[in-house]
């Protein structure tokens, strides 16, 4: 970046999606006949009003951060994880399945927790490893594959839901009963109802995949074997054994994030109740072209202006899914600036743009063994 | 028409690849555009077809500044150029290819079309059914109908980038005459970028010749009929290398090492295609040794090449490697054992586009989990060093022109594998490079390791190979004495002769 006209089209270039988007989302509200400012308003009280609030938010950044630093992960390698929504439902399935079965009381609670963690995790990883086995060994393109695996996860939840952890009186299909308490992940207090060593994790894997993805091997051989499969093959990368791990470390993830849905947001286990983070996290990293150091903080924004979003219902009786209009407007135009700005300034564009920009179109299989 | 080019400049990076260009190619003339590789003379052409604009200077025709940019403006004014891999649609027919660019409007006027193709193809003797799907068409037909693509589009400058790789002489002779009936019937401009110096002494009127981005020299061609006696050919050959390279290039012959142990070997291996009948093919390599594979492009020596590698199915027979049975590990086992496989697609297979070398050098260089950036920094240096690379170690790949981009993936190789499998390890590489990359590749047979690899250049495989297998049709025939076999005899084996 060194003329100052190259700074300028990628300023430009970075706000305009921002600005373009907002302006729509202002129309729409307008149309409605209703004041955009009071939207604003709306939904920064909403999101930041006072300290439960602004739990709220953090309950909501903790899974989506979660989801979004594993999407980094697959996408690095060149694969689309659409599973990953099913992912952390298998982890919200296993983690809910110790909860009800490990019997261990108030006094060993972290221990608890420590298992139901590891169990989710597992479970996460479980779903990941069948997405990543289908492909590698039968050729079932990751999409398809993880599409397939969402809806018999939430088939499974709903027959545990609705059979085997039916409630005791009053069984349906809404919920199982509520856990015991010690499985249940506690508040840091009434004001900030949000769960400290969760952000502690979240903390923790961010650090962790950072480095793993930038300075070590493994994150050489994703970014190798996302770009160009066939190369790296030849070249002697384990490319199967890579793709496969990167679905394990997404999974695992994901599957914590699950967990945290079921031990903390809720207090059971419920159907969907992964509730769409999965697919959100896909857009988050999309919107960053799959650069990790941005994550925690546009995951925040999400989190913010979805949990604000809530508010809007309440205080100006419009849809709470204006917010969701505006995100999906949002990555909609970044993704289509980028694209216009590969096109006809493609010098401007920041060295990790291009790098980036490719392993997210889909690869196809190569086996190493045919 | 004609054209002239003045003042080209451009640049990339640091490397000047056109450096103040001034050349004039007049209607009705064949001209040949030489150099070594890099030396700048795809540039030149990408930028007169439109495929890259230059920094600086002018394209006139008929004695007017052009100003163009994109292929199909330049198709408009009348320049069309042949791209060495022909730009068509594989899962299209041949008509629908011969359409498509070309007609405005919503209607396709698929009688029309047909019509002109066949007449066109009559014209030249090229033999296209316009419906067989692209994929079922071979290299040369390929070309075929990208030249007829281009003369309907009203082209009448023909630029053609490396056209004679993979076809066979018959075919040359075929494309030769249509070029010459361009030139002489229909005052076409033939431009004709090629590193077969045979080739355009054949062909060519005149002769420009680039060396490091600078024009170093205008040459007339001897009159391509009785006058083209072996020693004249001989005498231009000498006076194209000395202007390409500044320097004579004494005629190469190769060490010859001692033949080791057998270390790999195929018994009746029958490789799975669907196109070809693949017969069962046994042989056995030595350490040391070289084992040519001719053949014209999808004969099954790719096919055969790639079963031994363990990249393509293997329908029946064994396959044995370093004294162990390997008919049903992985490439990557393989791999680890000292095989090791090099593509003929760089970019595709072999170099990862994006990756810098420094990390195209970290990922070969061992298993461990951190990576010793400080180490791998300085066996980049030393590898951009010792092959001779032009580029720098944090630049990606693909900013390398070709010929480089084949000495890194030579520099990737390791020091000592036990064999190497390797297709057209020069394709597209002028003499010096490719005469440099053997050395390099003969530097490991004489540290033990065998080489079985395949080419469309006869002298190249004349030249290296201990022994010989020609491929037709998936069948196989050693020649018997590589040392008395002349690159005429195996001309005529390639054909199918045996």
């Amino acid at each position: 970046m060194k003329n100052p006209r190259a700074i300028g089209i990628r300023i430009t270039f970075l706000l305009l999606p921002i600005a373009i988007s907002l302006a729509i989302g202002a129309a729409l509200v307008i149309a409605v006949g209703r004041d955009p400012l009071e939207v604003i308003d709306a939904l920064w009280k909403g999101a930041f009003k006072d300290t439960r609030k602004i739990g709220g938010v953090v309950n909501f950044w903790i899974p989506l951060t979660l989801v979004s630093i594993g999407l980094v992960v697959t996408f690095r390698a060149g694969l689309w994880n659409i599973g990953v929504e099913g992912q952390m439902m298998m982890g919200a399935l296993f983690a809910s399945w110790g909860a009800q079965y490990i019997p261990l009381g108030e006094s060993l609670a972290p221990l608890l927790h420590l298992l139901l963690i590891a169990l989710a995790a597992l479970g996460g990883m479980f779903w990941g490893a069948v997405v990543g086995a289908l492909k590698i060994r039968l050729g079932v393109n990751e999409i398809f594959g993880g599409v397939a695996l969402n809806a018999l996860v939430n088939v499974i939840s709903i027959y545990l839901i609705s059979g085997p952890w039916q409630p005791r009186i009053g069984g349906s299909a809404q919920g199982t009963e509520p856990f015991p308490t010690p499985a249940l992940l506690p508040e840091f207090s009434a004001r900030f109802p949000t769960n400290i060593f969760m952000i502690a994790l979240v903390i923790a894997a961010f650090l962790i995949v950072m480095v793993m993805l930038n300075a070590t091997r493994w994150g050489l051989n994703l970014k190798a074997v996302g770009r160009n499969m066939r190369s790296a093959l030849l070249l002697g990368v384990a490319t199967e054994r890579t793709s496969l791990s990167a679905f394990l470390v997404c999974g695992a993830l994901a599957g914590i994030a699950g967990s945290y849905r079921v031990l903390f947001t809720f207090d059971n286990l419920r159907p969907l109740a992964s509730g769409g983070i999965g697919f959100l996290g896909l857009l988050v990293v999309l919107l960053l072209s799959i650069r990790l150091l941005w994550v925690p903080l546009i995951a925040f924004a999400f989190a913010a202006i979805l949990t604000g979003s809530t508010r809007l219902q309440i205080a100006l009786q419009l849809d709470s899914s204006l917010a969701g209009v505006l995100q999906g407007m949002l990555v909609l135009f970044v993704i289509l600036f980028h694209g216009v700005q590969e096109v006809f300034f493609p010098g401007t564009l920041a060295d990790d743009d291009t790098v980036e920009d490719s392993a997210t179109s889909v690869s196809s299989v190569v086996k190493e063994n045919p | 028409m004609d054209i002239e080019l003045r003042n080209i400049h451009k640049r990339f990076g640091p490397i000047h690849a056109n450096n103040d260009i001034d050349v004039r190619f007049s209607h009705g003339r064949i001209v040949g555009i030489l150099g070594e590789n890099g030396a700048g003379k795809s540039t030149l052409m990408k930028i007169l077809s439109g495929f890259q604009p230059a920094d600086q200077g002018d394209i006139l025709i008929d004695d007017r500044i052009i100003d163009y940019s994109g292929p199909t403006a330049a198709i408009a004014n009348g320049i069309g150029m042949l791209q060495q891999d022909p730009l068509d649609v594989g899962a299209f027919t041949v008509l629908e290819n011969f359409i498509y660019g070309g007609a405005e409007g919503l209607s396709l006027q698929r009688a029309q079309a047909e019509a002109r193709l066949s007449e066109l193809s009559a014209r030249f003797g090229f033999e296209l059914d316009p419906h067989q799907p692209i994929d079922n068409l071979l290299i040369a037909q390929r070309q075929q109908l990208e030249i007829i693509r281009l003369l309907a589009l009203g082209v009448e400058t023909l630029i053609l980038d490396e056209p004679t790789t993979g076809i066979s002489a018959e075919q040359k002779d075929i494309l030769f005459d249509a070029l010459r009936r361009l030139a002489q019937d229909e005052g076409m401009i033939v431009l004709l970028v090629s590193h077969k110096l045979e080739d355009v002494i054949d062909l060519c009127d005149e002769v420009v010749v680039l060396r490091a981005g600078l024009m170093v020299g205008e040459m007339e061609m001897p009159l391509s009929d009785e006058h083209l006696t072996s020693v004249v050919i001989a005498e231009t050959k000498q006076r194209l290398v000395t202007m390409m390279f500044g320097e004579e290039l004494a005629a190469q012959s190769r060490p010859h090492y001692e033949i080791g142990a057998p270390v790999f070997s195929a018994d009746a291996l029958v490789a799975q295609d669907l196109r070809l009948d693949m017969q069962p093919i046994s042989l056995t390599v030595h350490a040391g040794e070289v084992i040519g594979l001719a053949g014209l492009g999808g004969s099954g020596q790719e096919l055969f090449m790639r079963a031994c590698a363990r990249l393509e199915r293997i329908n029946s027979g064994a396959l044995r490697f370093d004294g162990v049975e390997i008919t049903n590990a992985s490439y990557r086992q393989l791999f680890r054992r000292g095989l090791v496989f090099g593509a003929a697609g760089r970019l595709e297979e072999g170099l990862i586009a994006g990756l810098t070398l420094t990390e195209h050098t970290a990922l070969v260089a061992d298993d461990k989990l951190q990576i010793d950036w400080k180490s791998v920094g300085e066996r980049t240096a030393a590898r951009i060093d010792h092959y001779r690379i032009r580029g720098r170690a944090a630049d990606t790949i693909e900013q390398l022109s070709g010929g480089n981009q084949q000495r890194v993936l030579i520099g990737l190789l390791p020091d000592d594998p036990k064999l190497l499998i390797l297709e057209q390890p020069t394709r597209g590489l002028d003499v010096d490079s490719a005469r440099w990359i053997w050395t390099q590749l003969l530097e490991r047979c004489g540290r033990g390791a065998a080489i079985i690899f395949n080419s469309s250049d006869l002298e190249e495989l004349v030249t290296f190979s201990d022994r010989i297998f020609v491929f037709y049709a998936g069948r196989v025939h050693e020649v018997p004495d590589v040392e008395k076999t002349s690159i005429d005899e195996l001309g005529h084996l390639i054909g199918g002769e045996f």
